[in-house]
C-alpha cells in the first residue's frame, strides 16, 4: 500500500458490495414520476378514519401494568400495610416520597407488627413513576394504580398526602386505628392468612 | 363596456364599499384558511386538526387571533424600535392592496348600480400586483434586519434572495399571458380566456408560474425564510402579540393574493367552467364570484397539499433551480411563444405553425434524450475510470468505489 495513512476500516462493507455487484440503491435512481407517488399517499390519507382518540370525552384504557398513581394497600380486615421503613424512600431516584414511622401502641394500631407510616408523602412533581418504589416495598404496601390525571393548579395540591393515597376501605374493612383480629399476630397478616373483617 | 369603462362610472361610495369588502373578504378568507390548512393537514396526517372552538372548529383561528392580541407585545432591547413596528405594517397592507385589480366578479347589480367587483382597473395591473408584492418583501427583510438577532436576519435576507430569484421567473412566465392577452390588464387577460383557458394554451408558462408562486410567498417546501428546523421563526423569531399575528395574517392573505392572481391569470378569472357558461347570469351575475372562489380554493388546496407532501428543500438546490432550470426555461418558453405569435400574425399558413412546433419538440425531445445519454456517460466514466486517490484518509463515497481501489484495498 503506497498511503499508510490510508485507514483500512472505514469503507463500511462497501468493497465487498461492489466486488458482489449489487447496485447501491441511489438517490438519482428515483424517477420523476416516482417522486409524485407521495402526492398520492397524502391524498388518498385524507379519506382514512384519523387516529386521534378525543381525550377528554372519549378515554382508552391505559395498559394493564401501566405506572400511575400509587396507592397505600390494607389487610383485609383494614388495617395498613405500610410500615414506616422508609425503604421506597431510600430507593426512590428522585427522592420525591417522604416517610415517617411511628410505633403501634396496643390502643391505637395502624399496622399489624411493630411500627406504620405516621406521615407518607409523595411529591408528585418530582416523581417519574419509575416503579423502583414499589420494588422495595416488602410488604407490597405501595403499588401503583392506572390512574394518570395528576394535573392541578397547585404545587402544594400536587404534593399527596397518606389519606390520599391510602386504599379506600372495601365492606368488610374497618377504619384503624383497631387491634389485629383476635387470637392472630403479624406474622398471620404477612403470610396473608387474615380474610375477613374484625369486629373490634 | 370594458370594466375599466364601468368602474369609471361608480361613485366615490361605491368604491368605498367594494374596498370594505375587499378587506373583509381578505380577513375572513385569512381566518378560513388558517382553519382549513389546519384541518386538511391534520387529515393529510391522518389526525383531526382543530375541532374544538366553534362547530367544526371554525372559529379557532379567530380564538387563536384574540389570544394573540392579549400577549404581551415585547420589543427586544437590541430592535431598531421604529423599523420593528414598521415591518409588519408593510408586510400586511401590501398584501390588502394587491387585491385591488384582481376582478372577483363579472357584472353585478351592486346598490342599484351597475359595476364589477374590481376596486379599479388599470392597463398595468399585473405589474401593479408585482410591484406591490416587491414592496411586501419590504417587510420580511426589515422585520429580520430591525429584530437585532442572528436568526431573524438570515431569515430575512434569504427571504430576500428568494422572492428576487423567484419574481424573475414569475414575471417572464407572465410574458407569454401578456402576449396572448394583448394587455397587462387583469380585466383584459379575464376576458381574452373567454375561448381557452391559458392553463391549457399556455401550459408551460402556468407550471412555471405555480412554481414561483410557491417561492414567492414563502410556503413549504419553499419556506426557508422561517424553516423551523434552522431558523427558529426565521424573520418573525422575536415578534410577539399582535404584531406577529399581522405578519401571520400577511402570510395568508399572500397566498389568497397570488392563488387570485393566478385564478386570473390561468384559470379564466370568475368565468365558469368551459361547458357551465349559462351560470354566469345566475343571482343576476353574482354566481360569477363563486366561480372566481372555487378556483380560489383550488389553488388553496394545491398550496395544504405541497406543505402535506414535500420536505423542504436545501436552500442551495432551491437557488439552483430557480436561476439554473426556471429562468432559462422561460426565456427560452417566450421566445417560442413569441416567434408563433409573429408568425400567425403576419399570416403564416396553419402548415407553417404547426411545423413550427413540431420542429421545437423534436429539438427538446434530442436534446433531453442527450443530456440523458451524456448523464449516463458521465455516470460510468465516474464508475470505471480513474480517481486519483488523495494523499490523505478519506470517508468511503457510497456508491463511488472504484474497482482499482477497492482491489488495492484489499490487497
Amino acid at each position: 500500500m503506497d498511503n499508510p495513512l490510508t485507514p483500512r476500516s472505514n469503507d463500511l462493507g462497501l468493497t465487498a458490495a461492489a466486488k458482489a455487484n449489487t447496485p447501491i440503491e441511489s438517490q438519482e435512481a428515483k424517477t420523476f414520476a416516482k417522486q409524485l407517488q407521495g402526492f398520492w399517499v397524502t391524498f388518498k390519507t385524507i379519506f382514512k378514519k384519523p387516529n386521534t382518540v378525543q381525550y377528554p370525552e372519549e378515554r382508552e384504557p391505559t395498559a394493564e401494568r401501566f405506572h400511575g398513581r400509587h396507592q397505600l394497600n390494607r389487610y383485609d380486615d383494614g388495617l395498613e400495610k405500610c410500615i414506616g421503613c422508609e425503604l421506597c424512600a431510600w430507593a426512590c431516584p428522585a427522592d420525591a416520597i417522604l416517610v415517617e414511622g411511628e410505633t403501634n401502641t396496643d390502643d391505637e394500631r395502624y399496622s399489624p407488627g411493630e411500627r406504620y407510616g405516621k406521615v407518607y408523602q409523595i411529591n408528585y412533581l418530582r416523581c417519574v413513576f419509575c416503579g423502583l418504589c414499589i420494588e422495595a416495598c416488602p410488604t407490597r404496601a405501595l403499588t401503583m394504580t392506572n390512574e394518570y390525571e395528576l394535573a392541578d393548579e397547585s404545587r402544594a395540591k400536587l404534593i399527596f398526602e397518606k389519606e390520599d393515597l391510602l386504599a379506600p376501605l372495601k365492606s368488610g374493612m374497618l377504619q384503624p386505628p383497631h387491634p389485629m383480629v383476635p387470637g392472630t399476630t403479624h406474622i398471620d397478616y404477612y403470610r396473608g392468612d387474615i380474610t375477613g373483617g374484625s369486629n373490634g | 363596456m370594458t370594466n375599466a369603462e364601468i368602474i369609471a362610472t361608480d361613485p366615490g361610495w361605491i368604491t368605498l364599499v367594494k374596498g370594505l369588502l375587499i378587506f373583509a373578504v381578505c380577513v375572513l378568507a385569512t381566518l378560513m384558511s388558517v382553519w382549513g390548512e389546519r384541518r386538511l393537514v391534520a387529515r393529510m396526517q391522518q389526525r383531526m386538526g382543530p375541532n374544538r372552538v366553534g362547530p367544526f372548529g371554525l372559529i379557532q383561528a379567530l380564538a387563536d387571533g384574540v389570544k394573540l392580541a392579549l400577549k404581551e407585545d415585547l420589543i427586544p432591547k437590541a430592535a431598531d424600535r421604529i423599523v420593528f413596528v414598521v415591518a409588519p405594517i408593510i408586510s400586511v397592507t401590501t398584501c390588502f392592496m394587491a387585491f385591488a385589480v384582481i376582478p372577483l366578479s363579472g357584472p353585478v347589480n351592486l346598490f342599484g348600480y351597475e359595476t364589477v367587483m374590481q376596486m379599479t382597473d388599470i392597463p398595468v395591473g399585473v405589474l401593479y400586483v408585482f410591484a406591490i408584492a416587491s414592496i411586501g418583501v419590504y417587510g420580511i427583510v426589515l422585520a429580520g434586519w430591525s429584530s437585532g438577532s442572528t436568526y431573524p436576519l438570515l431569515g430575512g435576507l434569504r427571504s430576500s434572495a428568494q422572492v428576487i430569484s423567484y419574481e424573475i421567473a414569475m414575471g417572464l412566465s407572465l410574458v407569454a399571458v401578456f402576449i396572448y392577452a394583448g394587455s397587462m390588464s387583469t380585466a383584459e387577460i379575464v376576458s381574452a380566456q373567454s375561448q381557452w383557458w391559458f392553463c391549457v394554451t399556455l401550459f408551460p408558462s402556468f407550471v412555471i408560474f405555480a412554481i414561483s408562486m410557491v417561492g414567492e410567498t414563502n410556503r413549504a417546501p419553499f419556506d426557508f425564510a422561517e424553516a423551523e428546523g434552522e431558523l427558529v421563526g426565521g424573520f418573525h423569531t422575536e415578534y410577539s402579540s399582535l404584531k406577529f399575528a399581522l405578519f401571520f395574517l400577511a402570510e395568508y392573505v399572500n397566498i389568497v393574493a397570488v392563488s387570485a392572481l393566478a385564478t386570473t391569470l390561468f384559470f379564466g378569472g370568475y368565468r365558469a367552467l368551459p361547458g357551465l357558461g349559462f351560470t354566469e347570469s345566475w343571482l343576476g351575475g353574482w354566481f360569477t364570484v363563486f366561480w372566481f372562489l372555487a378556483k380560489v380554493v383550488f389553488f388553496f388546496f394545491i398550496f395544504v397539499w405541497l406543505r402535506g407532501t414535500l420536505p423542504r428543500l436545501r436552500y442551495d438546490q432551491f437557488m439552483k433551480f430557480g436561476w439554473k432550470v426556471l429562468i432559462p426555461f422561460s426565456l427560452i418558453w417566450i421566445l417560442i411563444v413569441s416567434t408563433l405569435r409573429v408568425l400567425s400574425q403576419q399570416g403564416a399558413p396553419r402548415s407553417v405553425l404547426i411545423g413550427f412546433s413540431f420542429g421545437i419538440v423534436l429539438l427538446v425531445l434530442a436534446g433531453s434524450s442527450l443530456f440523458e445519454s451524456s448523464k449516463k456517460r458521465r455516470a460510468q466514466e465516474d464508475e470505471l475510470g480513474e480517481v486519483a486517490v488523495p494523499s490523505f484518509p478519506v470517508p468511503a463515497i457510497p456508491g463511488k468505489i472504484n474497482k482499482n481501489r477497492a482491489e488495492q484495498l484489499n490487497g
